[in-house]
């Protein structure tokens, strides 16, 4: 796997035209958009596409609207994590010759629900027979059951929670882009209407609409082209189950495995990284993801959150676009986060006081997909 | 019963034995006899070794909470006229862990705990269809 790690590099990133509430397009609008403007930005054309990834839709259908006949294609769709996992499967068809230019889009008309395939529940399905019959809310109350076993476990409180919350809306209020601006705080998280206990509304992602798109090259090709690159020093993946009722623990989850590969590939360490992305559907999502990934030990992820830590101004960037808590969330949020750590590492908020995380050089991007059930990580660097 | 609109589980031929189980009111569950290990839900082969070689058994239906959480928001029809309600994960006494809703208690959790004993309630549907709910038990 080693002949992967520095050999690609991101070199254009973009969001949709419009986020937030966009009635008036489709899904796979959202994703053509953002595929125009990653493109434009890495100064290469659609026909220089050869590699096609996405989820949610069939690469066929994207390639379909794009007008894109792609070489390689791979739809790895297990929910929000894909697109950090499209990372990996990009790099290594980039490393291995199989494509020279991937494109990895995605789009969501989470709010809207304009173009949406339907997700229906069999009755003779597994979720079905056997989860279905008992009214557990998807995805929240999965993950809410998830936290409860945490704060059994190990005390983990809801003030630690809402520490991430709190945090992750001062981000927020630094990005022009982000859906929540207003100012919060602990007590505000506490007192927000109850959705699932343990969590409240301000525990939770926001519902919006939101297309993203990032290109992926050859670390030779990318040095001619328009942006700084950003190399992929390290990825990795896991998947431990589908249905929240068969996850083996509700304390760990496959982050223990993507993440493993991916700082093992990368050969850094984690107090080197200067950024962390890290997948927040829900806060427990966060909480229980640094432990995973090792940056702090088993139950200690409500202590390291303490303290607005990951806040700005903070010892540990985290979230800095606002995440899917605060800045926008239409699904399958691992594609903002990828976005936000490669303008970070490009230094795009130089000009922009403490929005920028000073000499950004090292990022990590985690992606949580489905129930807690699939992990993508990425290990990112200014070359 | 005609008027129960949550969804309604359809079995298949590698489940039906448990959906007859709780119609009868005796609630059996797969074990897998290479390892002599319960598993849920059941499946045409044991996930612990890929073997064909498992027995239905019936089991005590006791158990106790692992996880749950208490559901204020659902717009879905039959669950949006008993907010707020308990789901749970119940990890039998044989080992398995299996969803289901923790009813007779109040939902609240200075109420429900993590590691409460429970015990199984049958709960008929429908002429076909009886689910596994769970209460609060003395042990």
């Amino acid at each position: 796997m080693s002949e992967i790690s520095g050999k690609t590099a991101i070199v254009g990133v973009a969001e949709s035209d419009q986020i937030g509430k966009v009635p008036d397009k489709p899904a796979i609008m959202l994703h053509a958009e953002a595929a125009r403007s990653a493109l434009a930005e890495a100064g290469l054309a659609k026909d220089d596409v050869d590699g096609l990834f996405t989820a949610g839709i069939q690469t066929t259908e994207l390639g379909e609207y794009l007008g894109i006949e792609p070489k390689v294609t791979d739809n790895t769709s297990v929910g929000g994590s894909s697109f950090v996992i499209h990372i990996a499967h990009a790099a290594a068809a980039i490393a291995t010759g199989r494509c020279e230019v991937a494109l990895v889009t995605h789009g969501e008309s989470g709010r809207s629900r304009v173009g949406m395939m339907p997700r229906p529940t069999p009755a003779d399905s597994l979720r079905g027979q056997f989860e279905a019959p008992y009214g557990l809310p998807q995805p929240v109350g999965a993950y809410a059951m998830a936290a409860s076993r945490h704060m059994h476990e190990y005390g983990t409180t809801k003030e630690q929670l809402a520490e991430i919350a709190v945090a992750t809306r001062k981000w927020a209020q630094l990005n022009p882009k982000a859906y929540m601006q207003d100012p919060i705080g602990i007590q505000d998280v506490l007192e927000s209407r109850m959705i699932a206990w343990p969590f409240n509304l301000l525990d939770c992602c926001l519902v919006t609409d939101a297309g993203g798109a990032y290109v992926l090259t050859s670390m030779e090709r990318a040095k001619s082209l328009k942006q700084t690159p950003i190399s992929v020093l390290g990825v990795g993946e896991g998947h431990d189950h589908a249905m929240i009722s068969q996850m083996p623990s509700y304390t760990s989850f496959a982050a223990r495995q993507s993440g493993k590969t991916a700082f093992e590939m990368a050969g850094v360490k984690h107090g080197d990284l200067d950024l962390a992305m890290i997948y927040d559907s829900f806060t427990y999502t966060v909480l229980l993801s640094l432990e995973e990934l090792g940056f702090c030990g088993k139950g200690e992820g409500g202590d390291f959150v303490s303290n607005q830590r990951t806040a700005p101004g903070g010892d540990f960037p985290m979230n800095t676009n606002g995440g899917g808590l605060s800045y926008n969330h239409p699904g399958m949020y691992g594609m903002f986060a990828i976005i936000e750590a490669v303008r970070q590492l490009r230094h795009d908020y130089a000009d922009q006081g403490v929005r920028q995380v000073d000499d950004a050089k090292l990022a990590v991007v985690h992606g949580t997909g489905g129930v807690l059930s699939s992990a993508g990580t990425a290990i990112l660097g200014r070359a | 019963m005609a008027d129960y609109v949550k969804p309604i589980p359809q079995a298949d031929g590698t489940t039906r034995p448990f959906w007859e189980s709780l119609k009868a009111h005796q609630m059996k569950i797969q074990k897998c006899q290479d390892t002599g290990k319960f598993f849920f839900y059941p499946r045409g082969l044991s996930p612990f070794t890929l073997s064909e070689n498992l027995s239905w058994e019936e089991v005590s239906g006791k158990g106790v909470i692992h996880a749950f959480t208490i559901v204020y928001q659902n717009k879905a029809p039959g669950f949006v006229d008993e907010l707020p309600y308990v789901v749970a994960m119940v990890e039998l006494d044989e080992g398995a862990r299996m969803m289901t809703n923790i009813i007779d208690v109040e939902p609240d959790p200075e109420h429900v705990k993590i590691g409460m004993p429970v015990e199984i309630v049958y709960e008929d549907v429908t002429d076909e269809i009886t689910l596994p709910k769970f209460r609060p038990s003395a042990t």
